[in-house]
């Protein structure tokens, strides 16, 4: 079977040990986690893990299976990249009298369509939200000119399919 | 102080007052064995130290309530709570204290995570402001125990006791049952609170049984009513869900001709006439061979372990598979299936009943015949009627067998002697059989013998064990002492690790690394407990000692010294096909 990039979300009660119960499903079975979010959600009380992980279906599908019977795990889907909306969004600390000096930056930064979300005397921040590729693309471009600091967080992923957490909650509940 | 229990409030205080006085001040020890009480637990394996010291007094306090069983290692406690969830369908508690006393619960936890034991296991902890900071006896145990446990959870508030233990109990029993971690920090056990318990029947994020879909059971009721060779493979589910009497009416309505996992043993009466015995890799020859040759194969309570199925490539390719499961995790996991009947098999089985036909497959079952008749004469009758020298753990199981009539419960360790007691042993009843099936873990037996008798205390217990194994918890002969618990212990020694040694035999050139034990005198060790014991070397002793150790009313040792380089037969190779299961 392909492995494919596959998007797993996972609802669950808002717990401190959940980590890392989720986190060891996947150890267990040794797959690697490319990114790994955790926040909370359209409902109350609910987080949300959203894992990046490149597998095959039969293995997720087994993956989903073991993350759904842990008692505090709500529902858990796994989604392709053509199923749902999806970016990233990363953090470039460069200095700042590069931005005066070198005029390439700022047609880096209008091109790549990300923003400058501060300026201090010693340095800037630039922030771009995107695909992966994207981030790694301007990456590339501000490489030459000394990248500070560079951070990229984990996938963030809405469904474009209805994910109905507050039917089941409610179901369950009856 | 005087335990505040429901009866003694109702005496002391006029009713009406009761009713309005919901709870009751306590610290937080007071409340972990309150909730134990009012979860009906009357029973407790465990061992004291300095972070659980409070819940400790509380059991002094209420020893008229709770009998705690003080066995001689934590994982001997356990083991013990095991042995006595598995033959009493209760839930088996554990208590231990924090740092080596939860390290040395794990391995126990991990059994019964893997065998589906319903288990609380308490743990004391370091106080909440000493959290982290590497303190004496601090491990992290709710990270080391969580991918061995069905829930885990730290409490570090008094208050939140009652909840937490009830939400425990829930878990543990409901649904695929399993093990439960409680951690509470030190701090917790000395604050006061109000206590109020209520039981726990709901957890909105879990749903321990799923839903019976009617359209599954139809289809799964059509394939088997059109299979001309159908062949049932049952697991402990049966017995966990108490759905004997169903799956033996659905086999005998639809004449399916059965095997069970190791651990579904005892489900269904060793001597009906559709049990065809054990499957797996030291299982029997008809239905492993067989497996591959019928056309329905329908598992019900099972989960299609490594032992039990062989190369999976090449496992019963040929037949259409139903699986009946409560656990949706476990369809298509191992095997791909046709048929997923998800849900409680007490509920499905009910509901397939009426939708199968009355059949018959003489043809198919004589297949099973003929092939038991193979195994019988190359095998069976070698090992329960030897006539060469050197005692054979098949003989002793027959002779156990004889003297019990198979009303006796078996407990058994990890080994070669685990294969032969359980392919010898006749069971009539269920929840006979108590082994570590899916952790294999040496060492079981005797703490799990303590735990299965105290859990079944009208029954006939048998433990057999290696010699290895038994010297792996030896300690627990203590807690026999102590407890005067009637078990029969019967040590099968071969003086090798046996199994370890015939895997060497066969595939290692007999190179013997490591599996040669120079053991000490059993009998003498036993007997400075104070327990009766006796060693027996030859065959036409053998018979008797075991009338006057079954006979005996209290608990008896037996050691019974056997062939030393006897071998486990049929066998199935790892990685082999189950239909190349070797004979010799
Ligand atoms: C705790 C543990 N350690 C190691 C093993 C590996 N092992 C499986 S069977 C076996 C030999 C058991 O020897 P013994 O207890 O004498 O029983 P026999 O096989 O001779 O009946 C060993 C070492 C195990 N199952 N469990």
């Amino acid at each position: 079977m392909k492995k494919t990039l596959y998007t797993v979300s996972i609802y669950t009660e808002n717990n401190i040990g959940l980590l890392n119960r989720i986190s060891s499903i996947f150890l267990k079975r040794h797959i690697n986690i490319e990114s790994l979010t955790v926040s909370n959600t359209e409902i109350e009380n609910v987080s949300r893990f959203i894992i990046v992980s490149y597998i095959t279906e039969e293995e997720v599908r087994k993956v989903i299976g073991q993350l759904e019977k842990q008692v505090e795990v709500i529902k858990a889907y796994y989604h392709t990249n053509e199923e749902s909306i999806y970016v990233q969004t990363a953090l470039f600390k460069i200095k700042s009298k590069l931005l005066f000096e070198e005029r390439q930056i700022q047609n880096i930064i209008k091109k790549s369509n990300s923003q400058i979300v501060t300026v201090s005397p010693e340095f800037f921040v630039i922030q771009k939200s995107g695909r992966k590729e994207e981030i790694e693309d301007l990456y590339q471009e501000l490489l030459p000119y000394g990248i500070m600091q560079f951070v990229r967080s984990g996938r963030l992923s809405v469904t474009k399919d209805e994910m109905k957490i507050s039917e089941i909650l409610q179901k369950q509940l009856n | 102080m005087e335990t505040i229990t429901k009866s003694a409030l109702s005496k002391s205080e006029p009713k009406k007052k009761m009713k309005e006085k919901k709870s009751t001040k306590m610290i937080g020890a007071k409340a972990v064995v309150e909730s134990l009480i009012a979860e009906g637990v009357d029973l407790v394996y465990g061992y004291p130290g300095g972070a659980i010291m409070p819940v400790y007094d509380e059991f002094y306090k209420s020893q008229k309530e709770i009998h705690h069983v003080l066995t001689r290692h934590e994982q001997g406690a356990v083991h013990a709570a095991q042995g006595y969830a598995r033959t009493s369908g209760r839930v088996g508690v554990a208590i231990a204290t924090s740092g080596p006393g939860a390290t040395n619960i794990i391995t126990g936890i991990a059994d019964a995570q893997i065998d589906s034991t319903p288990l609380v296991c308490i743990t004391g902890q370091v106080g909440s402001n000493l959290l982290g900071s590497d303190a004496f006896q601090e491990t992290d145990i709710v990270s080391i125990s969580t991918p061995v446990t069905k829930w885990n959870y730290q409490i570090t508030k008094a208050a939140d006791i009652p909840t937490v233990m009830a939400k425990a109990f829930y878990i543990a029993k409901s649904g695929r049952p399993g093990p439960v971690l409680i951690d509470i920090t030190k701090d917790a056990q000395f604050e006061e609170f109000d206590f109020v318990y209520k039981k726990c029947n709901e957890i909105r994020s879990y749903h321990p049984v799923p839903e019976v879909d009617n359209k599954k059971v139809k289809a799964a009721a059509e394939l088997i009513n059109t299979a001309k060779k159908p062949f049932v493979v049952f697991g402990q589910g049966v017995i966990l869900g108490q759905a004997e009497a169903e799956f033996k009416e659905f086999i005998e309505k639809a004449d399916i001709p059965s095997a069970s996992t190791l651990l579904g043993l005892s489900a269904l009466p060793t001597q009906h006439k559709l049990n065809f015995g054990m499957v797996g890799m030291h299982g029997n020859y008809a239905p492993n061979v067989l497996t591959n040759d019928c056309d329905v194969l329908i598992s019900i309570g099972m989960r299609f372990d490594d032992r039990v199925t062989g190369n999976l490539k090449t496992y019963a390719k040929q037949a259409k598979i139903i699986h009946f499961d409560i656990d949706p995790a476990e369809i298509d996991k191992n095997v791909k299936t046709d048929v997923a009947v998800i849900g409680d098999v007490k509920e499905t089985l009910a509901e397939i009943l009426p939708l199968i036909n009355k059949n018959q497959h003489p043809e198919w079952y004589q297949n099973f015949k003929d092939l038991y008749k193979i195994e019988f004469d190359e095998i069976i009758d070698k090992q329960i009627n030897p006539t060469k020298e050197g005692i054979t753990n098949g003989e002793v199981m027959k002779a156990i067998n004889n003297e019990t009539n198979g009303e006796a419960i078996i407990v058994s360790d990890v080994g070669q002697n685990q294969m032969f007691t359980n392919r010898y042993a006749d069971f009539k009843h269920s929840k006979s059989v108590v082994t570590s099936g899916g952790l294999g873990t040496m060492g079981f037996c005797l703490p799990a013998s303590i735990g299965a008798k105290m859990g079944a205390p009208k029954r006939e217990v048998v433990a057999v064990i290696g010699d290895g194994g038994f010297q792996m918890t030896i300690q627990e002969l203590g807690t026999i002492m102590q407890t005067k618990v009637p078990v029969k212990i019967v040590v099968v020694n071969n003086e090798f690790l046996g199994m370890v040694r015939q895997w060497q035999e066969m595939f290692f050139d007999r190179r013997y690394a490591e599996t040669i034990m120079t053991n000490p005198n059993f009998v003498k060790i036993v007997e400075g407990y104070g327990i009766k014991s006796k060693r027996v070397t030859k065959r036409e002793d053998l018979k008797e000692a075991i009338t006057e150790m079954i006979a005996s009313k209290e608990s008896y040792f037996l050691e019974v010294v056997v062939e030393k380089e006897g071998n486990v037969f049929p066998m199935i190779p790892t990685g082999a096909t189950v239909s190349d299961i070797l004979l010799k």
